[in-house]
């Protein structure tokens, strides 16, 4: 792996100047990505959501690599289709390049609305890689709750009222879900660790057959963070272990990063004003799941 | 050398793509289309052709992952009816909108609910603003036809729309008739090399395709759009006269019969059009001078053609095998009505919606409607616009 500094020289495939809000981290997912696909020739595929019509507004688009977008809940199937002509028209002859192909899709594209897309995607074993950038809403239209807001979250959907604390789900493990569909590998990432992100991005790019990869991407206007925290809140989502890094190769479940210490859930739910409104009890509820979560991890890991 | 065979709808089409050999199809089984997709399976499985095959997990998918091939610079191509094409909708304008050149057969079926397998032209009907071209076929022979046709159009340069090749379900789908297919290398000639305009798969020119269009950009989008489809007409015919000189087999925007000198005339769409033809030759028989008018092309429409081919009838009905709900007539009448008005003409013109969810129409249904028309004639007065045929109320 070269080092950061020599990492920002490579010529990504998002430009800057791309119009995500300060302090969003899907253009930081991307990049990361683009990191790992250093030297390839890349294709994106992109959901329609804040990545799509912040970078893509016409005339000018952010990116320098061959993009496209079809709808919100079709980016797996719409990628697919574009592995599957790079397939016949190599065996053809017409085309001469190897090529790579990355969907984009934020949590309400990838856990809910596009799942079917996705799920018959992974089934059918195209080469292709899926990432989530999971800010946990839909942070496009305006922050409402998805199937990957954390229970409790103040979004405007799952508003924390008088009676209904914020949103009274738990996320859905779509990581899990992925690995289920028996595809050689699937990862998730957090920016804050750009080693271990730019090292599974690769992977799951040189793996043969469809890879899975769920990056947390902070978002500044969902969570209420100063827009210069976002990557301290992927290593606080890191260190409470309510996002733990892992991988899992061909069924193979591995941690890829053990805090030291784990911190308190209390650190990063204090930290954002979409959980401002949690009693002392329903901090602990939440500490309780992530630690049966975890133990459950660690168990599938071989580390307990 | 063209040969003669005993096939049905779906084997004709099927054939037809074998014929074509689209780098992707990605498709989906539904009723009655079924029988297309599994007969493609096995030309690919067997080694025929070297088609990507994507079986999808459903019509969504299906029309998404065609639009991503066709946006790779792939040949591509999909087949759905009813239920099918309605959970395309989102995607079917976005293929259109994006100028890709996908040819799909829709077996036409009655929408539900309530559910029904049976034909009728809900499906496409309801489809007749996502900007495809539309091309209708009376018989297995027309289907086939259409479909290579259909290539050759979708990718003129000047073209560059999607077309839907529509044919009844069960009647036309799964009926065998004697049709006369081309040979291979004739089909191969015809539609020849395709080389996309842009690609994915270009690293020295990347595109962006499928980006946001704002209120500064998006009406001049669709107003291109609107152009494109303005100015197909003629490609549609010089497709069609290309494949004459291969085929023998002359196509035009609409089939007239005995239309020149009749005084009432009905139009109608598809297989329906066979059985009028009879009811034609029936009553001409009978020295009452009846006509017909088939359209083959309803996207694009073409207006003038249609008034100038009917406006010297007295009485004239439009059939419609999918009723609009809109309280005043089914979807072709209403624009054939424009067409006429717009023209000058005085002919009378009443709307009759039959068939729907596959209720047979017989040659006295047909008679029924000739019957009908030639009071209007005599009176010179619609007594009754809209007309339900052969549905007990």
């Amino acid at each position: 792996m070269a080092n950061l500094r020599e990492l920002s020289k490579e010529d990504l495939f998002l430009s800057s100047g791309h119009r995500m809000c300060a302090g969003c981290i899907a253009p930081v997912v991307v990049r990361m990505m683009s990191m790992a696909a250093a030297g390839r020739n890349v294709v994106v595929g992109n959901a329609t959501g804040c990545l799509e019509v912040a970078t893509t507004i016409y005339p000018y688009t952010a990116w320098k690599c061959s993009w496209v977008h079809n709808a919100f809940e079709n980016a797996a199937a719409t990628i697919s289709g574009v592995e599957a002509a790079y397939k016949a028209l190599r065996r053809k002859g017409k085309v001469k390049d190897d090529y790579k192909f990355i969907a984009f899709g934020g949590d309400g594209g990838t856990y809910d609305i596009g799942l079917q897309s996705l799920s018959g995607a992974m089934e059918r074993g195209h080469d292709m890689v899926y990432v989530c950038y999971d800010n946990g809403a839909y942070m496009n239209t305006g922050i409402q709750r998805s199937g990957a807001t954390p229970k409790f979250a103040d979004t405007t959907t799952s508003p924390a009222g008088k009676v209904v604390p914020g949103k009274t789900q738990w996320r859905k493990d779509l990581t899990a879900i992925m690995v289920a569909h028996n595809i050689p590998y699937a990862a998730q990432v957090a920016p804050g660790h750009w080693n271990d992100f730019i090292t599974k991005g690769a992977k799951a790019i040189d793996v043969d057959g469809p890879a899975f990869i769920n990056a947390l991407a902070p978002c500044p206007r969902g969570w209420r963070y100063d827009t210069a925290d976002g990557i301290e809140m992927c290593r606080l989502a890191v260190d409470t272990c309510i996002w733990p890094l892992y991988e899992v190769v061909n069924g193979e479940w591995k941690l890829t990063y053990k805090p030291k210490q784990k911190r308190p859930v209390a650190d990063f739910l204090k930290a954002q004003g979409r959980f401002r409104h949690l009693t002392d009890e329903m901090i602990q509820e939440f500490q309780a799941q992530v630690d049966r979560d975890w133990e459950a991890l660690l168990k599938r890991c071989g580390e307990a | 050398m063209a040969q003669k065979v005993a096939i049905t709808g779906n084997e004709a089409v099927a054939l037809a793509m074998k014929q074509i050999n689209p780098d992707v199809v990605a498709a989906y089984p539904i009723t009655p289309q079924t029988e297309i997709v599994q007969i493609f399976s096995t030309y690919v499985n067997n080694g025929l052709i070297d088609t990507e095959f994507v079986t999808v997990e459903s019509e969504h998918s299906a029309m998404s992952a065609t639009v991503g091939a066709a946006s790779a610079g792939a040949r591509a191509m999909t087949a759905t009816s009813a239920n099918g094409l309605a959970l395309m909708w989102e995607i079917v304008y976005i293929a259109a909108s994006n100028r890709l050149p996908i040819v799909m057969p829709v077996v036409n079926r009655a929408l539900s609910g309530p559910i029904n397998i049976h034909c009728d032209h809900s499906d496409a009907m309801g489809a007749r603003d996502s900007g495809w071209i539309q091309l209708w076929s009376e018989n297995t022979q027309e289907a086939y036809d259409n479909m290579i046709q259909a290539v050759r159009l979708a990718e003129n340069p000047n073209v560059q729309l999607p077309v839907m090749v529509c044919m009844d379900g069960f009647i036309i789908s799964h009926a065998m008739e004697n049709a006369e297919v081309l040979p291979d290398e004739v089909v191969r000639e015809f539609i020849g090399d395709y080389t996309p305009q842009k690609t994915l798969l270009d690293k020295e020119n990347p595109v962006t395709a499928g980006p946001l269009a704002f209120t500064d950009s998006y009406f001049e989008f669709k107003r291109a759009q609107a152009e494109a489809m303005i100015q197909a007409k003629p490609y549609v015919l010089e497709v069609a006269r290309e494949y004459a000189k291969v085929s023998g087999r002359e196509y035009g925007l609409f089939e007239t019969y005995k239309l020149e000198d009749a005084e009432v005339g009905i139009v109608v769409l598809g297989s329906t059009a066979g059985t009028a033809k009879n009811v034609v030759d029936k009553l001409r028989g009978q020295g009452f001078k009846a006509g017909l008018l088939k359209p083959r092309v309803f996207r694009p429409f073409p207006a003038e053609e249609l008034a100038t081919a009917l406006g010297h009838l007295k009485a004239l009905a439009v059939m419609d095998r999918a009723d609009s709900f809109n309280a005043f007539s089914g979807p072709l009448f209403a624009e054939i009505t424009a067409a006429m008005y717009d023209s000058g003409a005085q002919t009378k013109i009443v709307n009759y919606i039959y068939g729907l969810g596959g209720r047979d129409v017989g040659l006295g249904d047909i008679e029924k409607v000739y019957g009908h028309l030639a009071r209007i004639a005599e009176s010179g007065k619609v007594d009754q616009r809209l007309n339900y045929l052969g549905v007990r109320e």
